[in-house]
């Protein structure tokens, strides 16, 4: 007997089924109450009605900065209000769906590739964002590499008001609606990374970005 | 790691009278204790949460096989291999026989306690592989040579002028006891770990059936390095982490780190799901993913199976005046706080766990604080009944106890001895009112003094007190 058999045997015969493998019909309810998918219960920071009066809220809360802007061509702009406001280099790289904005007469140098570990500031967009936590839901696919929000010091995302959801769950939900299943990475982003391993003091800036800054499309 | 639960009560006496350690976990109750009780504010039901979350991990263990196999079913669709441990052992060797098939020298790791359960850096250092902890506590403790001594924050017991004294050796940089600064000189020194490493080993808060997803809760975003950078991921985790959708996680996540730290949401969950896709420029091209049993599966169907709810917050550790004042390291094995004196004897042996399920004062707060609701000092005291049932206590204990249980069932006996013993103990205390040693039971009084009864029982004083329901028959009894 495998070691796969044994445990789920072992699992079986303590339930007082006989065994190393769940029937059909047990297999099949299994199946159905995964797709009802009910949810649990939503607290009502997660069914806000002014969706980004929450987001900009849980942001302030979870340190990730916010901007708004009037149009997806003002971006550039604004991101270099942001580097300028934190003395950072007017250079970023970024993914492919934003290398056709003119960042030129920003007066920024964007570079239309995966970020390494020498990049000191990345610009993305993200899936959807969450208004309860101030979260960034971001996907993995060849145009959007994670290393580009992962490793630089800054990052600067990009998200449309029209994709602000109130919970996670609703974030779930247009997920498999409009991809059908999470990609190999789909991480939730809120605030910057942090640490307080050492006395239990409070560190920004552990292993990734040390600031996380939004902004706000259209 | 080795098992020394057996010594918990030399070990907790050691750390009550470590000065150093006092003063290191006195952040413990400021940061977690009142975070935790300021963050649930932020929910105005969250008790209906917490019955959800405990009906969904109950559902879940009820039909465990059926969501496990339903997990391989899509992690294996998505690219993923899924792997079996029946034992410590057995996932230790399946994951050095991944690490040698693909030629792998250095492994990074974020946080696991399942990979602390079965030693599993030992193991792969032992196949000649390097193993960098990646989270900055685990990393502090790979440096000290230390186990951790809390699930979440596993280097609590550290200052940090220890820190700063770990970092110069390793480092042989000028000694800085400035945290901003240690903690940036530990994420250069693992940035060129992360960036070099073949294979990354993550530990999975959860995985999901509906999608075969695993995934992990942290704040450093440490396990994003681990699973996106090396070209072989390997998960491991224990089979009852498994929850049925998605949905289930976003009920679970909004109870973690709320209970863990007081945190609204951690900065990173990082869900992963099978391999590479095709043309991405990142993540493994290998994903593995091991099921750990490893003493799990007695817990199904027992009266402990409440306890395969436990979602590895640490709340009841925080919490529980034992921890706050030993320690995580007098509890001897992996899980310290009342988690750990529920799994310690379950997983490694009633038999090794000594004092564990008696290192409680049984004031409930465990219970109180649990986001799934699992009745902690229930089974401790369960446990407590096993031990007593299989002569595992001392003698001395056993013949007290039966002794007592003898009289409680002879109501006029216990009357009797207690009207006796509660004078004696009366005139023990003398004009302090406090007893200073107990011969024979010095366990009492050893460390403070036992206040002396007052001279009469409670029946006594019931008795003189009470509103007599017939006035003539007033003093009666006195």
């Amino acid at each position: 007997m495998s070691a796969r058999d044994n445990i789920l045997g072992r699992i079986r015969k303590a339930q007082g089924r006989s065994g190393t493998e769940p029937t059909a019909a047990e297999l099949a309810q299994v199946r159905a109450d995964i797709a009802r998918r009910a949810p649990g219960p939503i607290p009502a920071i997660g069914r806000a009605s002014d969706l980004q009066r929450q987001f900009t809220h849980a942001c302030d809360r979870v340190g990730t900065s916010h901007g708004e802007v009037a149009s997806l061509e003002d971006v550039p702009a604004e991101a270099r209000r942001y580097l300028d406001a934190n003395a950072l280099e007017p250079r970023l790289v970024g993914w492919h769906e934003l290398a056709g904005l003119d960042w030129t007469s920003a007066g920024i140098a964007l570079e239309d590739r995966p970020a390494r570990g020498s990049d000191r500031a990345s610009v993305t967009t993200c899936f959807c964002a969450i208004a309860e936590t101030g979260t960034l839901l971001l996907l993995s696919s060849p145009a959007t590499p994670k290393a580009t929000a992962l490793l630089p010091e800054t990052h600067v995302c990009v998200a449309s008001k029209s994709r602000l959801v109130p919970n996670m769950e609703a974030a779930f939900a247009l997920l498999r609606a409009e991809r059908g299943e999470p990609p190999r990475a789909t991480w939730f982003v809120s605030g910057p990374s942090r640490t307080a391993d050492i006395e239990q003091t409070l560190v920004i800036g552990a292993h990734g970005p040390y600031r996380v800054h939004v902004i706000l499309v259209p | 790691m080795q098992v020394q639960s057996m010594f918990f009560k030399r070990t907790a006496s050691e750390k009550l009278n470590d000065a150093l350690l006092q003063r290191n976990m006195a952040n413990l109750k400021s940061k977690f204790v009142d975070g935790r009780a300021r963050a649930i504010t932020e929910i105005e039901d969250w008790e209906e949460i917490r019955t959800h979350a405990a009906a969904l991990r109950d559902r879940t263990i009820a039909n465990l096989d059926a969501y496990l196999v339903e997990f391989e079913r899509n992690a294996t669709r998505r690219g993923a291999r899924v792997h079996w441990a029946q034992t410590a052992a057995d996932a230790c060797r399946i994951a050095v026989e991944i690490a040698q098939a693909n030629g792998v020298r250095k492994v990074t790791k974020s946080k696991s306690m399942v990979s602390e359960e079965v030693n599993l850096n030992e193991r792969l250092e032992e196949a000649g592989i390097q193993v960098v902890e990646t989270d900055l506590g685990e990393y502090i403790l790979q440096l000290a040579q230390e186990p951790p001594s809390h699930i979440v924050a596993p280097a609590i017991h550290k200052s940090k002028e220890q820190v700063a004294d770990l970092f110069e050796a390793a480092h042989h940089k000028p000694r800085s006891t400035d945290i901003p600064a240690l903690t940036q000189e530990a994420r250069e020194a693992l940035r060129e770990h992360f960036l070099t490493a073949d294979m990354g080993i993550s530990g999975a808060n959860f995985v999901i059936a509906e999608t075969g997803t695993t995934l992990t809760v942290t704040n450093e975003g440490n396990a994003d390095m681990v699973t996106t950078v090396p070209r072989i991921h390997c998960v491991i985790t224990g089979i009852e982490k498994v929850i049925p959708t998605l949905e289930d996680f976003a009920t679970l996540i909004r109870l973690l780190p709320r209970s863990a730290i007081g945190q609204g949401i951690a900065n990173y969950l990082t869900l992963t799901t099978g391999v590479k896709g095709e043309g991405d420029l990142d993540g493994p091209e290998q994903t593995h993913v091991i099921l750990v049993d490893a003493g799990r599966t007695r817990l199904v169907g027992s009266d402990m199976q409440a306890m395969l709810r436990c979602i590895r917050c640490g709340a009841c550790m925080n919490h529980c005046p034992v921890y706050q004042n030993v320690g995580g390291h007098a509890y001897g094995w992996v899980y310290p706080g009342p988690m750990g004196s529920v799994l310690t004897p379950v997983y490694v042996g009633i038999e090794n766990a000594g004092d564990l399920p008696n290192a409680a004062t049984f004031c409930g707060e465990c219970q109180v604080v649990c986001p799934v609701k699992i009745p902690l000092p229930d089974l401790m005291r369960k446990l407590r009944e096993q031990q007593f049932e299989t002569k595992q206590r001392p003698f001395g204990e056993r013949l007290a106890l039966n002794a007592w249980a003898f009289m409680a069932r002879r109501p006029r006996l216990y009357a009797a001895f207690t009207r006796i013993a509660s004078r004696i103990g009366a005139w023990m205390g003398g004009r302090d009112k406090l007893i200073h040693s107990l011969p024979g039971i010095d366990g009492w009084t050893k460390g403070r003094d036992m206040p002396a009864p007052a001279g009469k029982t409670f029946r006594e004083l019931y008795r003189e007190r009470r509103p007599s329901p017939q006035p003539s028959r007033k003093g009666e009894g006195a």
